[in-house]
């Protein structure tokens, strides 16, 4: 009997453990000015030159600072370690005034010298840190920076210059987007292919502490530049399960979220403990026909698939209201978007009739391709092919969906092996061109393509061109209007949603506000009534 | 004995070179390629192939496999092509809050299940039989992930005695020695965290411990039935040895052989990490980590973290074999 009673002791002792942590619960308080954000997925790493993936992103604008950043609430660019710039009259040569009064976390002076090794190891074969230990340096290429910079160079400590091909618009704006974030090469030097868990910058923030698939801290950088942070630590928590995130953020052992499931939505709109933040998203999710496959090839049969597809019902059903219908390829809150167009009509008779000027009155066989990953533009895949399935076939269009897992799904459809497929697109740095050009244009057709419509066109080519040698933005919006009109026209999609973003915080978390580029910047948050 | 375990693990080597052959050759025959995964949308012609060279995926399958086999030879699992990370970091990393999370799991269900087992068989159609057999099966057959909602909603949501998720709380800052947060904090001598590590222990660990419990519970009350019937329970008792003698000293030891087998089979299968558990509780283990590595083709990745199963379940079933001959010395290996 005396093993009952030691194990009685022990049960006991386990339980005092268990109740010595009660209360806690929330772990971190307001008092202690920490804040926890719940994430459904762990950062990958935070080189932001590296990293291609919105979690990783996320810790590194708390991170680092740019050349140039975007103003709050718009993508208009604005000064941050530039105090400003000129361009050359040719366009072409683009000198940066650097601040002076900036140190990075590990006390390495911000100068000249330190944006040439951190633009400059992506862009010089050369460079010794060109070729990095593990990854690539994937947005630099995919934003077709190497044909767009000409050279580069420190012409003393604070002041930076760089050299165009040609004139290029869209480039600025390049310059706030993370993977040209300034880091300190004291750092990647130091720590060489372990950098990117070792990340040092400017920010408001400087790095602490991850814990893989757990946590990422941060601390407040007590020596910014700019006015402080007022949070002590940031704490990014990784929570996959979204309704378990929703109910760590309804007890409040976590202060904040995003990526709301639209099931949650309600609930959190009508929680007087919580808030709900949205913001039209920068983003598309659409519908692409294959033009190199019949009867895709035929304008009336793509204009029919536009008058069957019901987005409103879309929209209602499968986003909780959260998206607006698309018209244009490009957002509504982007600048140049054309209000004039006003899309076509749910009209399930209209489609018909076109179907039957392009001698399919009897409809026709086809496959729609869907992945199964949830993106931010399209939370439920395969509900919202169902949804246009049964949409086609009340135009006599027999589709037959094909759900594949995302890599393989990128793949084949890079390819061209579908006759419809959904995809879609989160914009980076707020400019028409990021859309367009990348999606639309008959350069990104070449296989693998990333225009999965193969939609060729000389003339929308042609004014996608001048928009980018142009840099006056009167003249840019109009060449914009006008090439919107003529992809409107030749309807290579059906554009179905713009996602809202959301987010939700705790009621006494104040100061944030949701970026259209994605970004999640936490300098100006606290906690008050 | 001794040379029967240098032979078992002598088989670990041709055991594990064959499975890691057949998970080269099936990552590598399955279709989407890594670097179109990690680029996902963005993927361009020129970034795709840039990525590829990167990676090595752009060489011959022979020299692939070569370079593989390579490495392995000198212990080298090469780094993830989605985290950029060493695998032996990586798996370094998560695999002691999988071992911890098992662990827990395993007590629970042993101590839960050899209980609940001995009772029943002892009352053998009584109530306590009957209820603790239906609590059995119901273990058995209740999905995880509903479980693992609704014991978060009783015990941290209704009720908040426990937290919801994680391995511990933000407030708490804790040296990582070992990664298991229990040995940690108590090396840390810091009774808070002590607390807090375990609190956040239990709904895990109860989650996943229900299903081998109630394995083991079936398993202990069958096997104890049987025993109880033979002969020389008869002559025990007839001796005049105390119930609870005959049942702990000669029932249940021998009782207790294909219950171990039951136990060294959960163990590994946990030990493998459990995708579901960790997942809801957002529990940093080997499990999530290796299902995102299948899913990004990070095949360097997947490779490293099958072998690392395994040979712990190899190693499991070793240890099991062993405890078979300690316990019952009829048992010899020759």
């Amino acid at each position: 009997m005396g093993c009952l009673r030691r194990i009685m002791a022990a049960a006991l002792l386990a339980l005092g453990l268990l109740a010595c942590g009660g209360g806690t619960n929330s772990g971190a308080g307001p008092k202690d000015t920490v804040l926890v954000f719940a994430r459904g997925s762990d950062s990958v790493g935070l080189d932001p030159a590296l990293e291609t993936d919105g979690e990783s992103m996320k810790v590194c604008d708390n991170l680092y600072e740019n050349l140039v950043t975007y103003a709050a609430g718009t993508t208009e660019v604005i000064p941050q370690l530039a105090r400003s710039w000129d361009v050359g009259q040719d366009g072409r040569h683009w000198t940066f005034h650097l601040r002076t009064d900036v140190t990075f976390h590990d006390g390495t002076p911000f100068d000249a010298e330190a944006v040439l090794f951190s633009l400059g190891r992506q862009f010089f074969p050369d460079h010794p840190f060109h070729k990095p230990a593990a990854g690539t340096y994937s947005y630099w290429k995919d934003m077709g920076m190497d044909a767009v910079v000409a050279d580069m160079s420190a012409v003393d400590d604070s002041t930076f210059v760089i050299e165009l091909a040609e004139a290029n618009a869209p480039f600025l704006s390049n310059l706030g987007m993370n993977f040209c974030a300034i880091l300190s090469p004291t750092a990647v030097r130091r720590h060489g292919a372990d950098y990117f868990k070792n990340p040092v910058g400017t920010g408001p923030f400087r790095f602490v502490e991850w814990r893989k698939d757990e946590r990422i801290v941060l601390a407040r950088n007590e020596q910014y530049w700019d006015r402080p942070a007022d949070l002590d630590r940031l704490i990014f928590k990784y929570v996959q399960d979204p309704s378990v995130r929703y109910l760590e953020l309804r007890s409040g052992a976590v202060h904040g979220m995003d990526n709301l499931s639209p099931e949650f939505i309600d609930a959190i709109r009508q929680d007087a403990d919580l808030k709900l933040q949205t913001q039209p998203g920068m983003n598309v999710g659409y519908l692409a026909m294959n033009m190199e496959r019949p009867p895709y090839d035929d304008v009336r049969v793509r204009r029919a698939v536009n008058h069957a597809v019901n987005k409103r019902s879309l929209v209602d059903n499968f986003y909780a209201g959260l998206a607006v219908p698309a018209i244009n390829p490009i957002p509504p809150m982007m600048w140049s978007y054309h209000d004039g167009i006003s899309g076509y009509e749910h009209d399930p008779r209209r489609a018909r009739e076109l179907l039957a000027e392009a001698d399919l009155a009897d409809g026709f066989d086809t496959e729609l391709w869907v992945m199964t990953a949830p993106r931010p533009y399209m939370p439920q895949p395969g509900k919202i092919a169902q949804a246009i399935q049964a949409d086609l076939a009340q135009v006599g269009i027999r589709a037959r969906i094909v759900t594949l897992d995302w890599a393989t799904y990128l793949d084949k459809v890079f390819d061209g092996q579908h006759g419809m497929c959904v995809l879609g697109w989160t914009g980076d740095n707020g400019d028409p061109d990021n859309f367009l050009y990348v999606l639309l244009d008959k350069t990104a057709a070449v296989k693998p393509a990333q225009n999965v419509a193969f939609y060729k066109s000389d003339v929308f080519h042609d004014l996608l061109v001048a928009a980018r040698r142009s840099t006056d933005v009167a003249q840019r919006t109009r060449l914009y209007r006008r090439a919107q009109e003529i992809v409107h026209a030749d309807a290579p999609w059906v554009p179905l949603v713009h996602a809202t973003q959301t987010a939700a915080f705790r009621g006494d978390v104040k100061g944030f506000e949701l970026h259209p580029t994605g970004s999640k910047w936490f300098r100006s948050v606290a906690f008050g009534p | 004995m001794t040379a029967f375990i240098l032979r078992r693990l002598a088989l670990l080597i041709p055991t594990l070179a064959g499975i890691s052959v057949v998970v080269f050759l099936m990552i590598y025959l399955v279709p989407g390629d890594p670097a179109q995964v990690m680029l996902g949308e963005r993927a361009n012609a020129e970034t795709l192939a840039a990525l590829r060279q990167e990676l090595g995926l752009d060489q011959p399958f022979h020299i692939q496999l070569g370079h593989f086999i390579g490495d392995l030879l000198t212990g080298n699992l090469g780094r993830s092509f989605r985290t950029h990370e060493k695998i032996t970091v990586e798996i370094f990393q998560r695999f002691p809050a999988t071992v911890e999370l098992t662990m827990a799991a395993m007590l629970f269900a042993i101590v839960g299940g050899l209980s609940l087992g001995m009772v029943s068989a002892v009352r053998r159609g009584g109530m306590v039989d009957y209820l603790s057999m239906t609590v059995a099966t119901a273990g058995i057959s209740m999905p995880v992930f509903w479980l693992a909602l609704i014991l978060i909603l009783l015990f941290a949501v209704e009720i908040p005695l426990l937290p919801i998720s994680g391995r511990m709380s933000a407030s708490i800052y804790l040296e990582a020695h070992t990664g298991l947060y229990v040995v940690d904090a108590i090396l840390a001598a810091d009774l808070v965290a002590l607390g807090d590590v375990l609190r956040h222990l239990a709904l895990p660990a109860i989650t996943l411990g229900t299903i081998p419990l109630a394995v083991i519970a079936r398993m202990t009350r069958s096997s104890l039935l049987e025993i109880l019937g033979e002969d020389y329970i008869r002559t025990a008792r007839a001796k005049g040895l105390s119930p609870l003698i005959v049942l702990l000293r000669h029932a249940v030891r021998n009782a207790f052989i294909p219950t171990l087998t039951v136990i060294a089979l959960e163990f590994g299968y946990l030990l493998g990490g459990a995708i579901i558990t960790e997942t809801i509780y957002a529990w940093p283990g080997i499990g999530r980590w290796l299902f995102l590595a299948v899913l990004a083709r990070d095949f360097r990745a997947v490779q490293g973290g099958v072998l690392l199963i395994a040979t712990l379940f190899i190693l499991v079933n070793l240890v099991a074999d062993v405890l078979y001959a300690w316990l019952d010395p009829r048992i010899r290996y020759s």
